[in-house]
């Protein structure tokens, strides 16, 4: 009776492990293509802009990087005034946005009241949901306006201070860096607070709940609790913020001021890689066109560098930890 | 189970149906297809619907920009091609193209200065030149004050706007800065995009609209349907004839009028700084491209149709959108032009 039954389980087993064999390979395949298929599509996207700024590239080389001369009639191009820009703007965004970011995260998961943190935290994501244009429309028609009323106040206070002073002091327009960095800094805000929640969310209980019967506050609990637990994953947030800051376009585009200068005062107009692009492709032929391409490659090797940097700046922190 | 899947096969054979009629329908209408200058998009696409409803012939034009629309005529992808600046002689004569005007737009200098009303300002060719070349930095530069004696300006800085895109716009307005003024033309010169001197860049006229309503003491150029639907505070300027003219339907045709078209071979040439008494001195106009042995010629000749119609019946509608039509005069040139340069 044993024997008759045990011969076809057996069959039965080993058909189907070479079938569960046969089904993860297929699967070991489709994700490596789904792998393979992003970084292709990375390196086509950064190989052809490359090959479609050849032209200006291999006329100007270095100089192309270094010059701050942008002038279309004389086909004389630069990419630094760009640069510069989006280097600025992202960074203005991100010193105004990480700090309420973290503030925001914190009250979701330790202060909040149960009832708040639902609506709280669906407001924050719908932040994130808004199209760039609108952010663009808002921030030309509602927010310049409204830096045009308070900068002649900056002006008068940062703009006395030492050191600092001079990126205080400027006509007040109401658009350039500042206002777009600030712009950029609502756009981000939502990214950054949602990956600080829900790390924050994984820290254990009983960690936290030991250093609160140590006697200390939340405050400490935050810093030497929470905030070590979850470092790479907030940096992590942070930097994924960052990305979407460098290559915004359009929000950026409408309150720059899209002059080609590169000045002390975080008040002046100024531009960035992308608006520049968006501004001109339109109508550019020949050396300009090149020279818009090359700018977007720029643009991929400025954002590899900035990650390149979170990567190691991670290694540093692990080993200084001993990890 | 069975009847409610009966119904929706029932309306699929419908659609099918309805389909295959309308495809017929199309058959023997002819789609052509342009693309280009952005500029003339309102009034083609406004043109187009009155023309299909007449003829039943689809105009399809794609306003991909100047550039854009030179590459697609020679690339041969588009029946027609509409770009803002002209192409020369040689480069048609290369590709075996032939070019014409279609529609006038005029472009006015637009400003926002507390107490000073609309039309009020006189500006002449130099001083605009000197205020973009970012010499002139006050609204009471003594330049600025003798051309208007009458009305007191205040001595607030000059926010300078411009186009930020590369646009036919700019193209028309650096040439006329080019054209009056020296160092313009040698610090400058003329493009769709320049390098600036001075200023902030706004993203199209709604960009430079909204530029110069939000910043006191801000002057810009928009096209003159902007500054209207806007209510932007124009100036008037002094042309080159030395008379003072008011931006109007008037004077933009008086500028296409007295522009020297005969002596420019393919109506190579930009209308700025036009010699009549009263013409205004930044018209722009922009032009059709198409080639004069045509790779498609039925749907050329349905192309040539379709702005021989334009001249003659679409004045009324290129109004009503604030552009202008072109002179009786200089149409008669284009039908010359056809005749002669192109084979039909």
């Amino acid at each position: 009776m044993q024997a008759i039954s045990a011969e076809p389980l057996a069959r039965d087993t080993e058909h189907r492990s070479r079938a569960d064999a046969r089904h993860d390979l297929l699967f070991r395949f489709l994700l490596r293509f789904c792998a393979l298929l992003v970084l292709g599509t990375l390196l086509g996207a950064a190989l052809s802009t490359l090959w479609g700024g050849r032209e200006v590239l291999f006329k100007d080389g270095f100089h192309f990087l270094f010059s701050s001369d942008w002038n279309p009639v004389e086909d004389q191009y630069g990419a630094l005034a760009p640069i510069v820009g989006t280097l600025v703007t992202s960074l203005i965004a991100l010193v105004l946005a990480v700090p309420v970011a973290f503030g925001v995260a914190l009250f979701l998961t330790e202060i909040a009241p149960n009832w708040a943190r639902g609506p709280v935290s669906t407001a924050i994501e719908l932040l994130a949901g808004i199209p760039s244009i609108i952010y663009g429309m808002w921030g030309l028609f509602v927010f310049v306006p409204f830096m045009a009323s308070i900068e002649p106040w900056l002006n008068d206070t940062l703009g006395n201070v030492p050191v600092i002073g001079a990126l205080f002091q400027g006509p007040p327009l109401g658009l350039g860096l500042l206002t777009a960095g600030i712009v950029l800094a609502v756009m981000i805000l939502p990214f950054i607070s949602s990956v600080m929640r829900e790390v924050f969310k994984t820290v254990p209980a009983r960690l936290k709940e030991s250093s609160y019967a140590l006697g200390s506050t939340t405050w400490e609990v935050v810093w030497d609790i929470v905030l070590p637990y979850t470092r790479s994953a907030v940096i992590g947030g942070i930097f994924l913020g960052l990305g979407r800051a460098l290559g915004e376009t359009m929000a950026v585009t409408f309150v720059l001021g899209n002059s080609y200068n590169i000045t002390s005062s975080l008040l002046m107009p100024g531009t960035s890689i992308s608006s520049s692009i968006a501004n001109e492709f339109n109508e550019a032929v020949g050396l300009h066109r090149s020279a818009l391409i090359a700018l977007g490659f720029l643009l991929f090797v400025v954002t590899f560098i900035v990650l390149l940097i979170a990567r190691l700046m991670l290694r540093q922190l692990a080993r200084r930890e001993g990890r | 189970m069975l009847t409610s899947f009966k119904l929706p096969s029932r309306l699929g054979t419908l659609a099918i149906a309805v389909a295959v009629s309308m495809f017929g329908m199309t058959a023997h209408a002819t789609d052509i297809t342009g693309a280009g200058s952005s500029f003339v998009y309102p009034v083609i696409s406004k043109w187009s619907a009155a023309y299909a409803e007449k003829t039943g012939n689809h105009i399809n034009y794609q306003s991909i920009g100047s550039g854009g629309g030179i590459a697609q005529i020679k690339a041969g992808t588009v029946d027609f091609g509409a770009s803002d600046m002209p192409l020369k002689p040689e480069d048609l004569a290369k590709f075996g193209l032939g070019q014409f005007p279609d529609v006038i737009g005029g472009i006015v200098p637009a400003f926002n200065v507390a107490g000073v009303a609309p039309g009020a300002l006189v500006l002449d060719g130099p001083t605009l030149a000197d205020i973009y070349l970012g010499k002139i930095t006050t609204w009471n530069d003594p330049a600025i004050v003798k051309l208007n004696p009458s009305i007191h300006l205040p001595s607030s800085r000059i926010t300078v706007v411009h186009r930020s895109d590369g646009s036919g716009t700019s193209y028309n307005f650096t040439d006329y800065l080019s054209k009056v003024s020296p160092e313009w033309m040698s610090k400058v010169g003329e493009g769709t995009a320049v390098k600036w001197p001075a200023g902030i860049g706004g993203k199209g006229n709604e960009g430079v609209s909204a530029y110069i309503r939000q910043i006191p003491n801000s002057i810009g150029y928009v096209e003159y349907a902007f500054a209207l639907q806007n209510k932007l505070g124009y100036a008037k300027m002094k042309n080159a004839a030395g008379n003072v003219i008011e931006p109007n339907t008037a004077s933009f045709q008086a500028a296409a009028d007295t522009a020297d078209w005969k002596s420019a071979k393919d109506f190579n040439l930009l209308m700025t700084n036009a010699p009549g008494a009263s013409a205004w001195p930044i018209t722009a106009t922009s032009w059709v491209i198409m080639y004069k042995t045509p790779k498609n010629a039925a749907n050329t000749k349905v192309a040539f149709d379709f702005f021989k119609w334009a001249y003659e019946h679409g004045q009324d509608s290129a109004r009503s959108l604030d552009y202008v039509p072109l002179p009786d005069t200089l149409v008669q040139q284009i039908k010359t032009y056809w005749s002669s340069d192109y084979k039909m």
